[in-house]
């Protein structure tokens, strides 16, 4: 009888213990390019604290935000900060958030293996993604027109790339818009006269990756994640969690882990680039 | 006594009948109500946020502009005023969005109650400023004078040539790319699909052995039960690189590619419904013809074809109504861009924009209700098919 009293307050602490320890559930929803990451750490998490339950979703930064401001996520993931119109519908609905960078991602702009083209500054990025130069012979290369490939606009990555490649112009009419990243890469490996934009974690041997110049001209520099890390780099961009601060307690011990040594491992092991 | 149980039993047979058509129609017309008192209401709205306000200087002399004009001064492709019979000044955007260029974030305070104080005093410093803001930050005595904006016109929504619906602060409503594309590429499948779908048809209905059909027909039925996104990858992965490789186009993201598919996909809708048809061709029928003295083949076109013609019929509006509503194959193989369409360029469908789009709109608003709108335009171009193919059918039949 002691022993059976005794096994049954061992469970009921060990279940006591794991509530203790930490227990998350929640919900993530947003951004596609944080989309492959945040899975992997929600993985490894829920592997080392038993009950946990974390549900991450894709789908845009911007329906990330929509999802923290209707109360349906607990978490927004993006690729972008957040807007001004957005944080005053925040502010509107009595909402107060935490907004912390999780870690950082560059975008590479990609063009098929045969063009001859090897680095471009951001004005001729700016001329070709709005529609203004049609010819690879106006930026240098041979006479072949340019097929400009971009994502959709729910994309917070088309949002980043709109606001500080294009200077906040529209891309112009022309424009393929894919409906992901990986088509982007597909189509980019397969049309000659092909340019894009995906984040440095899809890169792949099938498509040349620009070096890009951001001083009009004067040193250009590739894309990778010593560069990013360095900041010599000049298209990267944080990658952020936004969450409520009422529901710090309940998503505060996943952040925590992922802004640790540990998680920040995985950012790297991932393609990104991990904070200092 | 067991009679009147049996009648009994009947009515209660006949009423379940009745209410489940009813429930049918009923939830079929809620759905075009839904439709349309969603779609509608974009006609109502003005293109820009349904609490947005867009301001200029009081010594500015413009005082109306169009949504095209604000999409060139937003879009900093015409920067002076000039270009809008105005003074000669150089235009000063300044919106929700890119504050923070003039003013601290600190300077607009905790909870941005400055923000209206910010936005008089840029109109007052700048003589050609334009700003565009949320009412709420509206200043209580606004120190310029607001812009007149106009309502989305129905005649500049389906002719417009410019899609950005979430430009700011001003969206570009025009569907006439999208429409056009969509009629495009599903009336290029539809030609490629007929002449092929009708002649297996008749192939497997007709001149086949059973030994034949009975391998043909379950694969063509499994070719309908394949999901749409796979055709989409089969497309953008093989269709795509030898389009661009046969017709040596500069991109194979094309109008034509997304017919090719579609027609692929529409095949065993029309070969299993014309099939069916065909097959119900009364024995009797096709042996007088045989008795006759026709050959097999006068039978085939003479006889059968006439005979089966509505269910044929059936089966190519199923066929058209697959490739009009395909969206998730289109969307990957088109290439989506909103450009008037031509068949080797690419081009963008109404229900591949809905697709992409709907899940960021902000429900009821003006994207929102743009979709609508375009779902409206997408549902009165089947309707009309279904229309003029049963018009066709009936007059067949008086013949």
């Amino acid at each position: 009888m002691k022993k059976v009293v005794s096994i049954v307050m061992s469970l009921v602490m060990a279940g006591a213990g794991v509530v203790n320890a930490q227990r998350v559930v929640c919900k993530i929803k947003g951004s596609d390019t944080c989309l492959p990451l945040i899975q992997k750490e929600s993985e490894t998490y829920q592997k080392k604290n038993a009950g946990s339950s974390i549900m991450v979703t894709g789908g845009g930064s911007g329906v990330g935000f929509a999802a923290i401001l209707a109360g349906t996520t607990d978490i927004a993931m993006a690729s972008r900060s957040m807007k001004m119109d957005e944080k005053l519908k925040m502010n509107e609905a009595g909402k107060a958030y935490t907004e912390k960078v999780i870690a950082k991602d560059a975008l590479s702009v990609i063009v098929n293996p045969t063009n001859k083209i090897g680095q471009l500054t951001r004005e001729q990025l700016e001329g070709i993604f709005t529609g203004k130069i049609t010819n690879w012979k106006q930026v240098g290369g041979e006479d072949l027109a340019i097929v400009v490939y971009s994502r959709e606009t729910s994309s917070g990555t088309y949002e980043f790339f709109k606001e500080h490649v294009l200077n906040k112009k529209n891309f112009g009419p022309k424009a393929l818009l894919m409906p992901a990243t990986g088509a982007i890469v597909q189509s980019v490996s397969q049309t000659k006269g092909a340019i894009g934009y995906v984040g440095l974690a899809y890169l792949e041997k099938t498509v040349k990756a620009l070096k890009v110049s951001y001083d009009k001209g004067k040193t250009f520099v590739e894309p990778s994640v010593e560069n990013a890390k360095n900041k010599t780099y000049p298209i990267t961009r944080p990658l952020y969690f936004y969450y409520l601060k009422s529901s710090e307690k309940q998503v505060g011990s996943f952040v925590n882990y992922l802004l640790s040594a540990e998680g920040q491992s995985i950012v790297l092991k991932e393609g990104y680039i991990p904070l200092q | 006594m067991k009679r009147k149980w049996f009648k009994i039993i009947e009515k209660g047979v006949e009423s379940v009948l009745f209410t489940s058509s009813l429930t049918t129609s009923i939830t079929v017309i809620l759905i075009v109500i839904f439709l349309f008192s969603e779609g509608i209401g974009l006609f109502f709205s003005k293109p820009i946020d349904k609490d947005s306000i867009i301001g200029i200087s009081k010594q500015n002399t413009v005082s109306k502009l169009s949504s095209a004009q604000l999409n060139h001064i937003f879009n900093q492709d015409l920067t002076n005023w000039k270009a809008f019979g105005g003074k000669n000044d150089s235009i000063q955007l300044l919106s929700i969005n890119n504050i923070g260029d003039y003013f601290a974030e600190e300077e607009l305070g905790s909870s941005f109650e400055n923000i209206p104080n910010k936005i008089n005093e840029f109109v007052q410093k700048h003589p050609g400023a334009i700003v565009s803001f949320s009412k709420t930050y509206m200043p209580k005595q606004f120190a310029g004078k607001l812009l007149e904006i106009n309502n989305v016109g129905v005649w500049e929504f389906l002719s417009g040539k410019l899609w950005y619906p979430t430009a700011q602060p001003v969206a570009q409503l025009g569907v006439l790319p999208l429409i056009l594309g969509t009629v495009l590429v599903s009336l290029v499948a539809i030609l490629m699909a007929l002449p092929l779908s009708i002649a297996c048809a008749i192939y497997l209905a007709e001149v086949a052995n059973s030994k034949i059909r009975n391998i043909l027909k379950p694969l063509i039925e499994l070719l309908a039960g394949i999901p749409s996104v796979v055709y989409g990858f089969f497309g953008l992965i093989v269709i795509v690189p030898e389009v661009q490789r046969i017709f040596n186009l500069p991109v194979g993201e094309t109008a034509f590619t997304g017919s090719i598919v579609l027609a692929i996909m529409a095949l065993p809708t029309i070969i299993t419904v014309a099939e069916d048809a065909l097959r119900s061709v009364p024995r009797s029928t096709k042996e007088a013809s045989l008795a006759l003295g026709a050959t097999h083949w006068q039978t085939i076109v003479r006889v059968c074809i006439p005979t089966a013609k509505s269910g044929i019929a059936a089966g190519i509006i199923l066929g058209i109504g697959r490739a009009i509503g395909e969206t998730m194959a289109v969307l990957m193989v088109t290439g989506n861009a909103s450009t008037m369409p031509s068949l080797f360029a690419p081009a963008r469908t109404i229900p591949a924009t809905i697709a992409a789009e709907l899940g960021e709109a902000p429900s009821g608003g003006l994207h929102f209700k743009a979709l609508f709108a375009l779902s409206i335009i997408l549902f009165i171009i089947t309707f009309g098919i279904n229309l003029s193919v049963s018009y066709v059918k009936n007059k067949n039949k008086s013949n």
